[in-house]
């Protein structure tokens, strides 16, 4: 069978599930942060696979890496806050991050 | 009768003693104790001097006047004038009223005087002269009153002066009580007047001419001769209750009760109220209104009979007293009853003329009591009484010529106006033979009675222990001269008086106005000479007897005393046990009536208003109980409910980022679907 637009989709659809997943359900902070990861790359192949199939032009293929630029930037900054969280809780699990909990 | 003359001063015979009393009340206590007795006398005695000197005025003032004209008025102010009901504060005087104020002020006059002696050692002699001033101003106010209701308020204020003087030394229950009962006798007749009063009103008001001024009345009485209520006549109906009132004020049967015990009071009382003026205000009564009774031949029937018999009655009750006040208590309304006697029979003028000799001789027979009981340091019974004519002559010989008088001696007051009244009875349109028999029988006993007092007191031995004996004296000036001024009027006063056969009344004249010319008689001039030497004859009679029983000692009282196994005796000196008979029926019924109350009030309404509080603070209970167990379970259990609203809602606080997180990805895919859905 002929790979067209949907079976990119589609992976790109599991991709952001599994982030979506991971940013849910973890309980490590980093693992988080790569679920986050996961999502803004499920997003980039859709950006990507759109156009290649349904757009002539290159634009989609241009957001993608700004997107990637904006997830490492995004990264630093997420590395930056669990470091910061860390030095309070002395743990990266989130759940120890229950001082707003009634 | 249509002009009176209208006058200023008339007012002042009324008023000043009320300043009297006034003065005397309000200030006596202090007055007696800082200037002494003398002020209080002088403040007391002058209002009534000056009274009667004013009512000299008045007298002379009339006599100015033609016959038909005698009339004077003084209108002080407008009192009510209420619907059809106009009565004036206003006096009036005609030759009745005259006769009346000069009487009052003049016998008044003297006994204030005599009380200045009498009642020397008093410790409260402030409040005797204020009572005796407003008693006084009361009794003027009675006879002056130129209407009923004002009249009304005289009667009422002579019935509370008379009970607040009886009751004078109240600190002994005895003298309390007789005022008690005075007065409370006094009420019922009231009650008979007040309903006379008001039928009189009511009948002229419902012919159009409603009044009570006594003018007028006179002028529309002939409006009320047809008028029936209940079926019976109305001006029989009004007369009989203001008979009623009559009664009651001047002691005739049945209301007689109260004027014995009255004697509890000082003498000088006895004499002004109880013989001379208050018990006369019923006959005054009777005879300002004589033109309503003339036109009640039932009930002047009724007054002539009541009149005879209470005359009779106690005079019968008089003869076994031993008390000397009692005595003349008893002869007072054996007296009034004589009055009454002259009314029934429709003879006016002699029940007035009576009324003034009576009042010479009975107030100098009370004041002569007086001076004996002083003299005896307060003994009253004549049994330890005797020979005192030795040591009190000016007492003796002024207690001599009243008795003479009252006993109806010839040429002196009390014959000619006894007489006339026995005339009248015999000879009038309204009287009979039977009424004059029985009015000399109670001659004859009046004569017996008066005389065995004279004799047990002022002649034999005396009967006092030495103690009293070596203490007697006369009276001082001050009691003796009304004493003989008094003797002298009972002499004189009777000479205006004349029977037409020896020249015609004068005094009768006098009263024409008033009561219109002499009626025709049944019997001739001669009858009249015969019966007046038969009367004459029985009072010679009594005195015989009193005289072989009391002064020679003939005859033991014991052969009439124990007549019929004594029972004659034990009624006369019982009083025919009316008074236990009143007391069983009448003060007994009352309080059995009071103790009914007080059963009811105590076990049924106090019952019932007990329940209403029990009740009351059973549902308020119940409410108590509603209130903590409901309406507080309603309030705590919002707010255990809110309570618990908020901790469940709390639990969404997780803390948690990744709860956080799973609410935010719902939150998302809620709003795609709604937005999806639901627009467009």
């Amino acid at each position: 069978m002929a790979i067209g637009l949907t079976h990119f989709l589609v992976i790109g659809a599991i991709l952001f599930s599994l982030g979506l997943y991971s940013v849910l359900t973890r309980r490590n902070a980093i693992s988080i942060l790569m679920g986050v990861e996961l999502i803004l790359n499920g997003a980039n192949i859709n950006y990507v696979a759109f156009s290649h199939y349904s757009s002539g032009s290159v634009e989609g293929q241009i957001y993608a890496i700004f997107v990637i630029m904006l997830a490492a930037a995004e990264a630093a900054i997420g590395l930056a806050i669990i470091l910061a969280f860390f030095q309070i809780f002395h743990t990266i699990d989130v759940e120890a991050a229950e001082t707003l909990k009634e | 009768m249509d002009h009176p003359i209208q006058t200023d001063y008339l007012r002042w015979i009324v008023l000043l003693p009320l300043v009297g009393a006034a003065v005397n009340g309000l200030l006596g206590a202090v007055l007696q104790k800082r200037i002494g007795k003398w002020i209080i006398s002088l403040f007391a005695c002058a209002p009534v001097l000056i009274s009667f000197l004013l009512s000299l005025q008045a007298f002379l003032d009339l006599l100015a006047l033609k016959p038909d004209e005698r009339f004077l008025i003084d209108r002080l102010y407008p009192w009510l004038s209420v619907g059809s009901l106009r009565v004036d504060m206003a006096f009036w005087v005609d030759p009745l009223s005259a006769v009346m104020i000069l009487v009052v002020t003049g016998v008044g006059g003297l006994i204030h005087i005599y009380s200045t002696g009498y009642m020397r050692e008093d410790k409260s002699y402030w409040r005797y002269f204020a009572f005796l001033n407003l008693f006084t101003c009361a009794m003027l106010l009675l006879v002056t009153a130129d209407n009923l209701l004002l009249m009304f308020v005289g009667w009422e204020g002579v019935g509370l002066c008379s009970y607040a003087l009886i009751g004078f030394w109240y600190h002994d229950h005895v003298n309390a009580r007789a005022g008690n009962k005075a007065f409370i006798v006094n009420r019922v007749g009231d009650f008979g007047f007040v309903l006379g009063l008001f039928l009189v009103f009511w009948s002229l008001d419902r012919s159009g001419h409603g009044t009570l001024v006594f003018r007028e009345l006179e002028k529309f009485s002939s409006l009320l001769q047809g008028q029936e209520i209940w079926g019976v006549g109305v001006v029989t109906l009004a007369t009989l209750f203001l008979f009623v009132g009559a009664t009651g004020k001047s002691a005739q049967i049945p209301l007689h009760v109260w004027l014995p015990d009255a004697m509890q009071g000082p003498t000088p009382v006895s004499a002004l109220i109880h013989a001379a003026t208050m018990v006369t205000a019923g006959v005054y009564m009777v005879c300002r209104l004589h033109f309503l009774f003339s036109a009640a031949p039932a009930t002047l029937a009724v007054i002539a009979a009541i009149g005879v018999a209470t005359a009779l009655f106690s005079a019968t009750i008089a003869l076994t007293q031993t008390d000397i006040k009692r005595v003349l208590a008893y002869s007072t309304i054996s007296q009034l009853g004589y009055m009454f006697l002259a009314a029934g029979v429709a003879a006016y003028g002699a029940a007035v003329f009576h009324l003034m000799t009576h009042a010479f001789f009975k107030a100098c027979l009370f004041l002569g009591s007086g001076s004996v009981i002083h003299a005896m340091g307060g003994e009253q019974d004549m049994r330890k009484m005797g020979g005192l004519r030795r040591s009190l002559p000016y007492t003796f010989w002024t207690f001599a010529v009243a008795v003479l008088a009252i006993a109806g001696t010839p040429l002196t007051a009390g014959f000619f106006s006894k007489d006339e009244i026995l005339w009248q009875a015999f000879s009038s349109p309204h009287g009979s033979p039977l009424l004059w028999v029985l009015g000399v029988a109670g001659a004859g006993l009046t004569a017996f009675y008066m005389f065995r007092q004279f004799f047990l007191v002022f002649f034999g031995e005396c009967r006092a222990d030495h103690h009293v004996k070596a203490h007697l004296h006369e009276s001082p000036k001050a009691m003796t001269l009304p004493l003989v001024l008094l003797a002298i009027g009972s002499i004189a006063a009777g000479w205006i008086g004349l029977p037409e056969i020896f020249g015609g009344s004068r005094f009768a004249e006098w009263l024409e106005p008033v009561f219109g010319a002499h009626h025709e008689v049944h019997a001739s001039g001669s009858s009249e000479e015969i019966l007046m030497v038969l009367s004459v004859a029985v009072a010679a009679a009594g005195f015989y007897l009193a005289y072989l029983i009391y002064y020679r000692g003939r005859l033991a009282p014991e052969r009439f005393s124990s007549l019929a196994g004594g029972l004659f005796y034990r009624l006369s000196y019982n009083k025919y046990y009316i008074d236990e008979i009143y007391q069983f029926f009448f003060v007994g019924g009352t309080l059995l009536l009071a103790r009914i109350g007080a059963w009811i009030d105590q076990y049924i309404i106090d019952f019932i208003v007990d329940g209403l509080a029990k009740t009351t603070a059973f549902i308020s209970w119940i409410h108590g109980l509603f209130d903590n167990h409901v309406v507080d379970w309603l309030v705590n259990k919002i707010a255990d409910s809110t309570f618990d609203a908020g901790d469940k809602f709390r639990k969404v606080q997780t803390g948690n980022i990744n709860s956080y997180l799973y609410v935010i990805l719902g939150a998302v895919v809620l709003a795609i679907i709604v937005k999806l859905r639901y627009w467009s």
